[in-house]
């Protein structure tokens, strides 16, 4: 799976979760501060994106994905050379 | 032994006759609690999706809840006190550990001489209790069962943490539990329980002199992944499809939490119970309050089917069908 594939992956579950449109999950963004996603909402995007890509990611770890980027590259990084 | 003989006949099932519900008269808004800890009516209902609770006084026990609770299911049931036989409580925030609940509220509500005994399986022990229950009347051990959930949880909260006092409260719910007919189908399914020790660390008590504590995050991660599953099996043992069910009542620990298991099981908004509002999270009063609420709001169809789920500290879970009475 390449980085392209995750964040379109990754907007899909955004979308879902917290009702923001994929297409505004950019790599950028933050997620508290341009997506006004909160805490609750991260953990059920965490569950959702280990569901989705076979990566956890710990609670200990969420906090310090503040932006998609960090989150995309968290996920390349542990996809365990699957891609 | 050379004789099998058991108090009543064995049943071939067990239904809910009847339900009660009791919340204290004091009412606590957000704004309340605004005013004492660093917090907003805004934060706690777009996180817990509480906007009110009740308290109870400072003189108002875990049995005196129990017993109003109690004494509204007895009087719905049609039955006597002198028909009640077992009497369980359930509750992780009595005042003492002796005696239990269920002794004392039983007496004073002229239930003479029953079994009686505390369920500690903290938010899921109402429908630990209930299942319980049931079993004993399908066995004959019980002919009528009285089940309560009865919690004053504020009594264990420290009042100044914001993480803990804006999302417990107190209250009671109660069931009057008996036998069905022959030839007639049970009216509470299967229990599917079970316990996960190894986070037990996640909400404790960890002496008798602390408050409550609770990693929320680590609760929700768990509670949202790992409920729905049970949810699922209790309905499957009932031989009931997710939308066969007229309702689905969750511990109402979080409406965030109960919104995003509902979603995993596929059950409609409309459909689930939301008196965390209104009632805070009561523990293992949460589930026959909200349905004690509902049947009386006449939003439960006699008859028809709930799904009930406790889920808390422990980690203890338990998940059953039930015939709305």
């Amino acid at each position: 799976m390449n980085e392209q594939e995750i964040l379109a992956g990754l907007g899909e579950i955004v979308e879902e979760i917290a009702g923001v449109p994929a297409d505004e999950v950019t790599p950028s963004k933050s997620f508290v501060d341009d997506l006004d996603i909160d805490s609750l909402s991260m953990v059920e995007i965490a569950v959702a994106a280990q569901d989705k890509f076979g990566v956890e990611i710990p609670d200990e770890q969420l906090k310090d994905l503040a932006t998609v980027q960090d989150v995309v590259n968290f996920v390349t990084k542990n996809a365990g050379g699957s891609a | 032994m050379t004789h099998f003989s058991t108090s009543f006949p064995p049943a071939p099932g067990a239904r809910v006759l009847s339900l009660g519900g009791y919340q204290p008269g004091n009412v606590v808004t957000n704004d309340d609690l605004a005013a004492r800890v660093d917090t907003s009516d805004e934060w706690i209902r777009s996180r817990v999706g509480i906007v009110s609770r009740r308290f109870a006084g400072p003189e108002e026990t875990v049995t005196d809840m129990a017993v109003v609770a109690g004494g509204k299911a007895l009087a719905g049931s049609g039955l006597s006190p002198a028909d009640i036989d077992l009497v369980m409580v359930a509750t992780c925030s009595n005042e003492v550990s002796i005696p239990n609940v269920a002794a004392v509220a039983a007496h004073r509500l002229g239930i003479v001489a029953p079994g009686a005994y505390d369920v500690n399986a903290a938010c899921a022990g109402f429908c630990y209790a209930l299942a319980s229950a049931s079993d004993a009347i399908r066995a004959g051990t019980s002919r009528y069962a009285l089940v309560i959930g009865a919690e004053k949880m504020t009594a264990w909260i420290d009042p100044d943490d914001r993480s803990t006092c804006i999302i417990f409260a107190d209250g009671a719910g109660a069931a009057v539990v008996g036998p069905v007919a022959d030839g007639e189908p049970p009216g509470i399914g299967p229990v599917a329980w079970g316990s996960a020790g190894d986070l037990a660390p996640k909400i404790a008590i960890p002496d008798r002199n602390s408050f409550m504590y609770q990693e929320g995050q680590a609760v929700f991660r768990w509670a949202t992944t790992a409920m729905h599953p049970i949810a699922t099996q209790a309905c499957e043992r009932a031989g009931v499809a997710v939308s066969d069910l007229a309702a689905f009542v969750p511990h109402q620990a979080n409406l965030r939490i109960i919104e995003s298991i509902a979603r995993k099981l596929g059950v409609p908004r409309e459909r689930v119970a939301d008196d965390i509002v209104h009632a805070g999270n009561t523990s293992s009063a949460s589930v026959p309050l909200a349905l004690s609420r509902m049947a009386e709001r006449g939003d439960l169809k006699p008859g028809s089917l709930a799904l009930l789920l406790g889920f808390g500290a422990g980690m203890c879970y338990a998940a059953q069908v039930i015939t709305v009475p």
